[in-house]
């Protein structure tokens, strides 16, 4: 996994609530045995007419919009636990998506692939998704050490778990941890029925 | 204080606590189907890491697969693909797979708990959201992602946050025609698609006592759909004498010894609850949705709901529906029973009941998708299959079908399909599709009528089974 310090960015603004992961990557491309390629159809059939063409209205087709964190409304990534989602974000290029709120399955997928889920409040994403609409130029600035978002409608503090936030900072994941509890989880199973 | 029935089950699975940090919790059972596994073992393979217990993971190709035809070599290359590493990373690893054909084949979610494998007090996962519908048992059952799945391969445990808890409790008396699946989504329509995130939730009162398992799995599968990692419901007589002689089930004095502890198990009279909500059953009635989450669900007599909400309009806008318009006599070609939430023998037996009869109407493509093999052949066996075919319906094989459509089981773009499944997300069922759920009463009334009908006004004249 790669290592997360700060990202400085423009913000791409997609206010729709309740992102569904089969908005994020439909169904149907799903087939795929490797984390590869996802980026490519991420939100797919937002992005593209069914006859292949872009549709023009949608956020990441904007020319004006442009950067590596996604700024989207409440209650993003419910509904299945594919992580092919946070593989299709990070495959497109995000490094952060700010929401005022995230599904438990999605933030969880999102953290083991190096994407930083920043929840923000009510009102300062409504400020935030205005603000970009109106100044697509804006820039935005995530400091996973520091625990801030900042931009030009002023700076906020996220939480994260303090053992999630060491794993991105340095690149780890739970697998390395785990394995080094083995006699726990040994000594563990000798008792458990 | 007191404990709550997840404060048990989760207590007793806990390897280790990481100060300021999550806890190690051990698993017991990990289910694996074909699309969420393959880069967990691929992962696992790269890093040379062998599965920690093989003997407490069980396999199945449930959701790319065709639902006709299974004798047959799969024509779609990639999904043939998808099955073929299925088997080939359980035969490397000694995993069981009950694969395409299997006697025992099915979807994942339907065949666990009729084996015996899933039961009371375990703590069990699977690369699917809809892992929660084991808490019909009084488990700890959720839905992860891969890299989680290749945790649980590396080593029988996850870190995990410990959720808030939350009880939502139903009592009265069910009108004749309301089903779990109404019961869950009437939950879902009042407290709303992300009430549940950050939770796990117990649901608890007389409605959910007197439900079959197969009720209580309809209502825990839909638990995610608020955004709870899971639902669970207290053990009691109905979970033993269900668990009692299926195939991996404990026997004789081992069971008699397990019955002991489940019966432990239930939440403490003194047990405080981080939320806790109280609904009426009266007020329950045959439900369907007109949006595009599962939140987005009215009785079915009611009129959509009129807000001036931009997602909400995008939302109705999609479905091509109005605000304040009824649903009532919209025109319907498409109906499917299956899925993970209503693809039993007892949503088989409901569905039957109504058509028994009657006849489909010629507008309706109706796809019945049986959850098992086993559903399958009990539907042959009760003589559901018979009354299904004299009125026009044809059973397809079994898989999650048309619930995700990742296989040929699409709705053509813009056609309605009234649903039993459990999500109606834009495109869920095929590109441009447009999915009403409801329960399989109602989409057994819908491809009768060929369109929706008011089921509230039949059901007084309906023996339901």
């Amino acid at each position: 996994m790669e290592k997360f310090t700060i990202v400085t960015s423009r913000a791409i603004p997609l206010p729709t609530e309740n992102i569904d992961t089969d908005q994020i990557i439909p169904a149907r491309f799903l087939k795929a045995t490797d984390k590869l390629g996802f980026g490519d159809n991420v939100f797919r059939d937002w992005r593209f007419h069914k006859d292949g063409s872009a549709n023009k209205d949608f956020a990441l087709n904007n020319p004006n919009y442009s950067g590596n964190i996604l700024v989207a409304g409440d209650n993003f990534g419910c509904g299945s636990s594919r992580e092919h989602a946070a593989w299709a974000l990070v495959g497109y290029g995000f490094k952060v998506i700010v929401s005022s709120f995230f599904a438990d399955i999605f933030k969880g997928n999102a953290l083991n692939n190096g994407l930083l889920p920043v929840q923000v409040t009510e009102e300062y994403l409504k400020k935030l998704l205005a603000h970009l609409q109106e100044n697509p130029t804006s820039e935005v600035i995530v400091n996973l050490e520091e625990q801030t978002i900042e931009s030009a409608i002023g700076k906020a503090t996220f939480e994260i778990n303090t053992y999630k936030k060491t794993c991105m900072i340095n690149g780890y994941d739970d697998i390395d941890f785990l394995i080094s509890n083995k006699d726990k989880i040994k000594a563990f199973e000798a008792k458990h029925v | 204080m007191g404990k709550t029935l997840f404060d048990k089950v989760w207590d007793a699975h806990v390897v280790d606590t990481i100060e300021n940090g999550p806890q190690i919790l051990y698993i017991d059972k990990h289910l694996i189907h074909e699309v969420t596994s393959p880069q967990a073992f691929n992962e696992l393979e790269q890093r040379g890491i062998p599965i920690a217990r093989p003997d407490k993971i069980v396999a199945t190709a449930d959701h790319n697969t065709p639902t006709v035809d299974q004798h047959l070599p799969v024509k779609d290359a990639l999904s043939k693909k998808q099955l073929e590493q299925l088997s080939e990373n359980c035969k490397k690893n000694n995993i069981p797979l009950y694969g395409l054909g299997h006697e025992k084949n099915g979807i994942v979610h339907v065949i666990a708990p009729e084996l015996g494998i899933t039961q009371p007090g375990m703590t069990m996962v699977c690369g699917d959201s809809h892992t929660s519908t084991h808490g019909a048992f009084g488990i700890i059952a959720f839905g992860i992602g891969t890299s989680q799945v290749a945790q649980v391969f590396a080593s029988q445990c996850l870190l995990l946050q410990k959720p808030k808890s939350l009880r939502v409790n139903v009592n009265g008396k069910l009108k004749k025609g309301v089903l779990p699946k109404d019961v869950i989504l009437y939950i879902i329509a009042k407290l709303g698609t992300n009430s549940g995130t950050g939770y796990f939730c117990e649901y608890a009162g007389n409605v959910f006592e007197e439900m079959s398992m197969e009720g209580r799995m309809t209502v825990c599968n839909m638990s995610i759909e608020m955004g709870a990692r899971g639902g669970m419901i207290a053990p009691d007589q109905t979970t033993f004498d269900y668990v009692k002689g299926r195939e991996e089930a404990p026997k004789g004095e081992e069971f008699d010894k397990k019955v002991a502890y489940w019966k432990t198990l239930p939440t403490d009279e003194d047990a405080v609850f981080d939320q806790e909500y109280w609904l009426d059953a009266a007020d329950i009635e045959p439900m369907i949705t007109y949006g595009t989450n599962p939140g987005m669900g009215i009785k079915i007599t009611e009129n959509i709901p009129a807000l001036n909400d931009s997602s909400f309009e995008k939302s109705l806008n999609y479905m091509d529906f109005k605000k304040g318009e009824s649903l009532i006599n919209k025109p319907i070609n498409y109906v499917f029973i299956g899925s993970c939430t209503n693809s039993r023998i007892e949503d088989f037996r409901v569905a039957a009941n109504y058509v028994k009869g009657k006849q489909k109407a010629s507008n309706v493509n109706a796809w019945l998708v049986p959850g098992s093999q086993k559903v399958a052949k009990q539907i042959a066996e009760e003589g559901l299959q018979n009354v299904f075919e004299e009125a026009g319906f044809v059973l397809r094989q079994p898989g999650c079908s048309a619930c995700l459509a990742m296989n040929d089981d699409k709705i053509p773009e813009g056609e309605y399909c009234v649903s039993t499944s459990n999500r109606n997300f834009e495109g869920r069922q095929g590109q441009g599709s447009r999915t009403i759920l409801a329960s399989p009463l109602v989409a057994a009334a819908t491809a009768v009528a060929g369109k929706i009908i008011d089921v509230t006004k039949e059901v007084e004249s309906l023996e339901l089974a």
